[in-house]
């Protein structure tokens, strides 16, 4: 497939990059990232994803835009308030990059459907706001062999990591379980500032681009944390490999995909 | 002794617990966070008996479920 004039105009200053080159452009428009949720972090992820000239972009996420959503998803916009967010996500993302092919997906992840909703894409991006759905995209991830990128904000903070299979430590080494309901605040009863999204999502679509281009060194094995406050990024160095991973350890005792029970002030995926 | 905390460099009684450093760095939500020394991680259940040593480095990991 030969690039047309508009393509090399588009994507001139990717191709003149040499970690990229027509070569990287073509893998980017032959790639394919699903977001899971298309919110703080997805919105900003899904923009620059599609910008990128990844070929294939899933989005997924069951709810409808709010206005509260405004203060942050950048993808929607006030005239989008009532509509389905994928909807209003692949309508931004099609204005941006008539390249991209968006495939919408207004459904609750859970463990009936995330296996056939990630099984065709490249790589996931976390883009949801409660524990049973980060959870669940590890695991599914882990079992599926999917590379992701997990990520949180909260107030003036955020933190992400990415997964490759067999390439170091899973959000489950990290984090074992869930914690209980309102046991840690969430973003609706602690607040977040807007632009952490854009801080956090934008750093996902960077690590899916340069795993699709195969360069640099991914946050494999580190947790990445930035606070707003302090203006601090620390790059936090994780166990390489943790044996006892009830998911991805030596002898997982988590074999099946886990609906644990929603926070109820959380908003549903 | 000391100990390097999230990158910092604290003078510290010597042999403090994993514990008592959560107390100490008024750690939120004490019970859900994930701990770090010398980038291994320590079980909960041994937090209570674990003591540090000089030039120990300590990292603090928290629960973030925000994200739309």
């Amino acid at each position: 497939m030969a690039f047309t004039n508009d393509q090399l105009e588009r994507y001139s200053r990717h191709i003149i990059l040499k970690e990229v080159g027509a070569k990287g452009q073509k893998k980017l428009l032959n790639s394919s990232v699903l977001i899971i949720g298309a919110g703080g972090l997805g919105s900003p992820a899904a923009l620059y994803l599609a910008a990128a000239g990844v070929g294939t972009i899933g989005i997924a996420d069951a709810d409808e835009v709010d206005l509260s959503n405004l203060q942050r998803q950048i993808i929607h916009a006030t005239k989008d308030v009532g509509k389905p967010k994928v909807l209003s996500a692949k309508e931004s993302m099609e204005a941006i990059n008539p390249d991209v092919t968006v495939k919408t997906y207004q459904t609750f992840v859970d463990s009936e459907t995330i296996m056939d909703l990630i099984k065709d894409y490249d790589f996931i991006i976390d883009g949801t706001d409660n524990f049973p759905a980060k959870f669940l995209i590890n695991d599914a991830c882990v079992m599926a062999k999917k590379p992701f990128s997990h990520a949180g904000i909260l107030r003036f903070q955020g933190q992400l990591m990415t997964y490759v299979p067999g390439e170091g430590p899973c959000y489950r080494c990290v984090f074992k379980d869930p914690p209980p309901k309102d046991a840690v605040p969430t973003c609706k009863q602690a607040g977040v500032i807007g632009a952490m999204g854009g801080v956090i999502g934008s750093l996902q679509a960077m690590e899916a681009i340069k795993y699709i281009l195969g360069v640099g060194d991914l946050l494999t094995g580190y947790l990445l944390t930035y606070d707003a406050l302090t203006m601090e990024f620390r790059k936090i160095k994780l166990p390489q490999h943790v044996k006892n991973c009830p998911v991805c350890g030596e002898h997982p005792t988590i074999t099946e995909l886990i609906d644990y029970e929603q926070a109820e002030c959380d908003g549903v995926l | 002794m000391f100990i390097t905390v999230a990158g910092e460099k604290k003078e510290v009684k010597d042999g403090l617990t994993v514990t008592e450093l959560i107390a100490q760095e008024d750690v939120e939500t004490p019970q859900y966070v994930t701990v770090s020394v010398n980038d291994d991680f320590i079980d909960q259940k041994d937090f209570e008996n674990y003591a540090l040593k000089e030039g120990d480095s300590v990292e603090f990991l928290y629960f973030m479920g925000g994200g739309r």
